[in-house]
């Protein structure tokens, strides 16, 4: 199954004192055992731009910018057995401990 | 003969559901069928007799309206190909391998993290225990319909979100443990609680033993068996004629269920000390071999209490333990530690926490202040019996206060 990683921003970030994980460490691991598809940080909510077609017209507009601290600030894509399998891919994640990680499964429209 | 079906069915039930949902991924159908099975087995046993292997009959009758269901939806040859050979699965005497492997994958499946708590309960009543969806509504106070689709959310996220059907090992073993062992619980207080439906404090008994037997070695599932056995052991002795609640040195002793209690005894014996539910078992071991209040070994569960405290710190942990603390070393004692319990705010309203002050207080010898902490404790019970229970207690304050009163001015 494929599943959407979207990595995020926490406002209550783990306390533990211990060492965070290394991005660059999980991201070659998760390659190379395949579990991870392709992924990217993104640019902060400042450089977002809204798109909105009504009633045929284009409305183009800055933002949005959340109220929340809690924004999306990548993803990653997943290509895992089950959930248990990309929980465990996710766990392994720095932002797990500094943030916060949700995991969305991709529809198969030709299933 | 609606015995026979009934104690056939409750075996039979779980296995046939779970190894249905292994070979065809459909939930639905795997409970219509097992559903059907028995359905079946009330309008035929009657008649002709019960068969000689009842369990064996329902998983065929099961299997082969399964094959029906599939053949009509024309799902691929392998599914039906697995279907035909659990034929030769006979769920009663000897049960193979993979059939007591599909109960253990349902139940850690029924218990997934990635469902709501209350969706963890509710399937697991309804898929391995096969509780109809009307008494699991009821015990929910929501509506059948909306506990069907509950249900039927949680079961389309076991599908769309890729929730395996598998038991986790390893470290994964040892993290997911504890939710399965959670749900039990919450299936057992709902079974226990005044206003619950006693049959699911049955069910979880009967769940732990099976986890017990299924997955041998773990202290904690042996530990949450024991509690069980040594709460339920009281069951009949929990009320008055009237329904009430009696608290412990209320209660009839002789009414409570021995059996239970050696058998929880057993068990606790060679389990280790060290797990949350192994503490509270050894609490609830040490009331259930007392003679009574008095003769309770009230030091040794406020050292209990301290060890909970320390390893699963919670506020009804903090407030339990200032009770045991009040019988071991006096209500001073009892009093302050629940000052401390109630300092966070977490128990405020919390109708046991104010009937614990209130307890103190009495013993403690302020008849009036403690009458006036039990009323406020019945105004925010939960239950009705509990609420009476608690009025009773302030009503007997007021006697014995009065009765003092009236010897002094005879004297």
């Amino acid at each position: 199954m494929k599943y959407m990683m979207f990595v995020c921003t926490d406002t209550e970030p783990d306390t533990d004192k211990a060492d965070e994980p290394d991005i660059d460490v999980w991201v070659s691991e998760s390659d190379t055992c395949g579990r991870r598809l392709e992924g990217s940080a993104l640019a902060p909510t400042s450089a977002a731009t809204t798109v909105r077609v009504r009633n045929g017209r284009l409305l183009v507009s800055d933002g949005p910018f959340a109220e929340t601290k809690e924004v999306i600030v990548g993803y990653d894509l997943l290509e895992c057995a089950d959930l248990d399998e990309a929980i465990e891919v996710a766990r392994a994640h720095p932002m797990a401990r500094a943030g916060r990680l949700e995991l969305r499964p991709l529809v198969d429209l030709n299933d | 003969m609606a015995d026979a079906i009934a104690a056939a069915s409750t075996d039979a039930y779980a296995r046939i559901v779970a190894a249905l949902i292994r070979i065809t991924d459909d939930w639905t159908l795997a409970e219509d069928c097992a559903q059907e099975a028995l359905t079946l087995a009330l309008q035929r046993w009657p008649q002709e007799g019960a068969p000689g292997n009842p369990g064996g009959w329902l998983m065929t009758v099961a299997r082969n309206r399964a094959i029906d269901m599939l053949r009509r939806a024309s799902v691929e040859r392998r599914k039906l190909a697995e279907l035909a050979v659990l034929a030769l699965a006979d769920p009663n005497p000897t049960p193979a391998e993979e059939v007591v492997d599909d109960r253990l994958r349902l139940i850690f499946t029924c218990c997934h993290p990635a469902l709501a708590l209350e969706a963890r309960v509710a399937l697991t009543l309804r898929t391995i225990c096969g509780v109809p969806t009307a008494d699991i509504a009821r015990a929910f106070l929501v509506s059948e319909s909306t506990m069907t689709r509950r249900l039927t959310r949680a079961k389309t996220k076991i599908a769309d979100a890729g929730i395996p059907y598998q038991v986790p090992t390893g470290r994964a073993l040892a993290e997911r443990l504890p939710g399965v062992l959670a749900v039990l619980y919450l299936l057992f207080t709902h079974g226990y609680n005044a206003d619950g439906q006693p049959a699911f404090a049955d069910e979880a008994i009967r769940l732990a033993r099976l986890l017990q037997q299924l997955i041998p070695g773990q202290g904690e599932v042996s530990a949450l068996l024991a509690l069980f056995l040594f709460q339920h052991s009281r069951r009949d002795a929990r009320r008055d004629q009237r329904g009430n609640l009696l608290p412990l040195d209320k209660q009839d002793r002789l009414r409570w269920d021995r059996t239970a209690i050696t058998d929880g005894l057993h068990i606790l014996a060679e389990t280790p000390e060290d797990g949350p539910y192994a503490l509270q078992a050894r609490i609830a071991a040490c009331h259930a071999t007392a003679a009574s209040v008095d003769a309770t070994d009230w030091p040794a569960i406020a050292a209990w209490y301290d060890k909970l405290a320390w390893i699963h710190p919670s506020p009804v942990v903090e407030l339990n333990r200032a009770v045991a603390h009040g019988y071991a070393h006096g209500p001073t004692a009892g009093l302050a530690l629940l000052a401390q319990a109630r300092a966070g705010g977490a128990l405020d309203d919390y109708p046991l926490a104010v009937a614990a002050e209130a307890d103190l207080t009495a013993r403690h010898g302020d008849r009036v202040r403690a009458a006036a902490l039990f009323r406020q404790a019945a105004s925010v019970a939960y239950s009705e019996p509990e609420r009476r229970a608690l009025l009773d207690r302030a009503d007997e304050l007021d006697r014995v206060g009065d009765a003092c009163e009236r010897e002094v001015m005879t004297r």
